[in-house]
C-alpha cells in the first residue's frame, strides 16, 4: 500500500503524516503540489499546515494547485482522501467536502488534547473505529469554525455525513459540534483535529493508563489500509 | 488604467469575530458603539477596456476564486478609474 502525502507551500503536518502512515504499515509517498502527478499512489493525506499563509481564505490558494486538478479527478474515482485541519480546509474549498471552515467563534488560536466520537464508520478512514466510539486526538487552529447553511446542515444530519462531533468541549463554535465529515461515496473525510499527532506511544495526548501514550489517531490510517485490502 | 472593484462580506448570519474584537476595541476606547463587520476588498487593474464581457468574466472570478458562497457574499462589483477629480465611479 503507497499513501500520498501532498506538501503544499506552508504544509507543516506533512512529514507527520508520513510518519502515522508508516506506522500503520503502509508506504508514504512524498508528493509536491506543483507537480500533476499522483505517482501511482492508493490513497492521499492533504496534511494540516498554513499553505500560502492563509492568503484569501484558509486552504483558497491551495486548492487552486496543479496537482489539485489530480485530486479531484481520483476522490471522484472513489480514492481514499483525509483532509487534515488545513487539507480539510482544502477539500471544503475544492468543493469535494460540504460546508466551510471560518474564524473560530472565540476569536483566538485553540490547541487542545480533543475528545470526539465517531459517528459514521461508513467510510475508508474510519472504519476501524466502532460506531460511536471516543476518541482522543490533538486539535490546533485559529480557522476551525464548520459554518454550512441550514440545508446542508440538515442533508448530512440526515444522510449521516458527519463524521466526528465535539465531546464535551465545543473549541471554536462548529455548527452541531461537527468536527469532521465525509462525502456520500464515503472514500473523501475531512476533519479539523490532527489523527497524525496519536499515532506514537510517547507523543500523542495523555490517556488514563500513562501520559503522552493516546495513539487514536492510529486508525484513521490502518482503516484505509483495510478499505484499500478489501478494495484490491 | 481601469480597476475593477470587488467587494466581499462574510454572510450576514455567519458570526464575524475579527468584526466583533473590532467592535469591542471601539467601545473600550470609547468611540462608541458600533456593530462592526469586516469584508475584503479587491482591486483587478487591467490595461484593456473594460467590456460587458470582461466584467462579466470578473463576476464568475469574484463569485468562484475571491470569495466562496459557503461563507460568503460578493457584495459588490463595480468599475473605478483614475480622473483628475480622484477616483470616479463609472458602472
Amino acid at each position: 500500500m503507497r499513501i500520498g502525502v501532498i506538501t503544499f507551500p506552508g504544509s507543516l503536518d506533512d512529514r507527520d503524516a508520513q510518519r502515522a502512515v508508516r506506522a500503520a504499515g503502509a508506504e508514504a509517498v512524498a508528493l509536491w503540489h506543483g507537480e500533476h502527478d499522483l505517482n501511482g499512489v492508493d490513497a492521499l493525506v492533504l496534511p494540516g499546515g498554513f499553505s500560502y499563509g492563509d492568503y484569501l481564505r484558509c486552504g483558497a490558494i491551495a486548492s487552486l494547485s496543479p496537482i489539485m486538478r489530480e485530486v479531484v479527478d481520483a476522490a471522484n474515482k472513489g480514492m481514499p482522501v483525509l483532509g487534515i485541519c488545513n487539507g480539510f480546509q482544502m477539500l471544503a474549498e475544492a468543493r469535494l467536502l460540504p460546508g466551510g471552515l471560518i474564524r473560530n467563534d472565540h476569536g483566538a488560536f485553540i490547541r487542545r488534547d480533543q475528545k470526539l466520537r465517531v459517528e459514521n464508520t461508513d467510510t475508508a478512514w474510519t472504519n476501524g473505529f466502532a460506531q460511536g466510539q471516543e476518541i482522543v486526538i490533538p486539535l490546533k487552529n485559529g480557522e476551525g469554525e464548520y459554518v454550512a447553511s441550514a440545508e446542508t446542515i440538515e442533508r448530512l444530519e440526515g444522510e449521516g455525513l458527519v463524521a466526528f462531533r465535539y465531546l464535551e468541549v465545543n473549541p471554536n463554535g462548529s455548527l452541531n459540534d461537527i468536527a469532521g465529515v465525509r462525502n456520500e461515496r464515503g472514500n473523501v473525510v475531512g476533519l479539523m483535529p490532527h489523527p497524525e499527532h496519536a499515532t506514537e506511544p510517547g507523543f500523542g495526548p495523555d490517556t488514563r493508563a500513562a501520559m503522552r501514550s493516546g495513539v487514536d489517531g492510529l486508525t484513521f490510517f490502518t482503516s484505509a489500509i483495510a478499505a484499500l485490502a478489501a478494495a484490491a | 488604467m481601469p480597476t475593477i472593484v470587488v467587494d466581499v462580506m462574510p454572510k450576514a448570519e455567519l458570526l464575524d469575530p475579527q468584526g466583533k474584537a473590532i467592535a469591542a476595541a471601539l467601545a473600550r476606547t470609547g468611540r462608541g458603539a458600533f456593530d462592526v463587520r469586516q469584508g475584503k476588498r479587491f482591486e483587478l487593474t487591467t490595461e484593456t477596456q473594460v467590456t460587458d464581457e470582461l466584467l462579466a468574466s470578473v463576476r464568475e472570478i469574484a463569485e468562484e476564486v475571491l470569495s466562496n458562497g459557503v461563507i460568503e457574499d460578493v457584495v459588490g462589483v463595480h468599475v473605478v478609474e483614475d480622473s483628475p477629480v480622484g477616483i470616479v465611479e463609472v458602472a
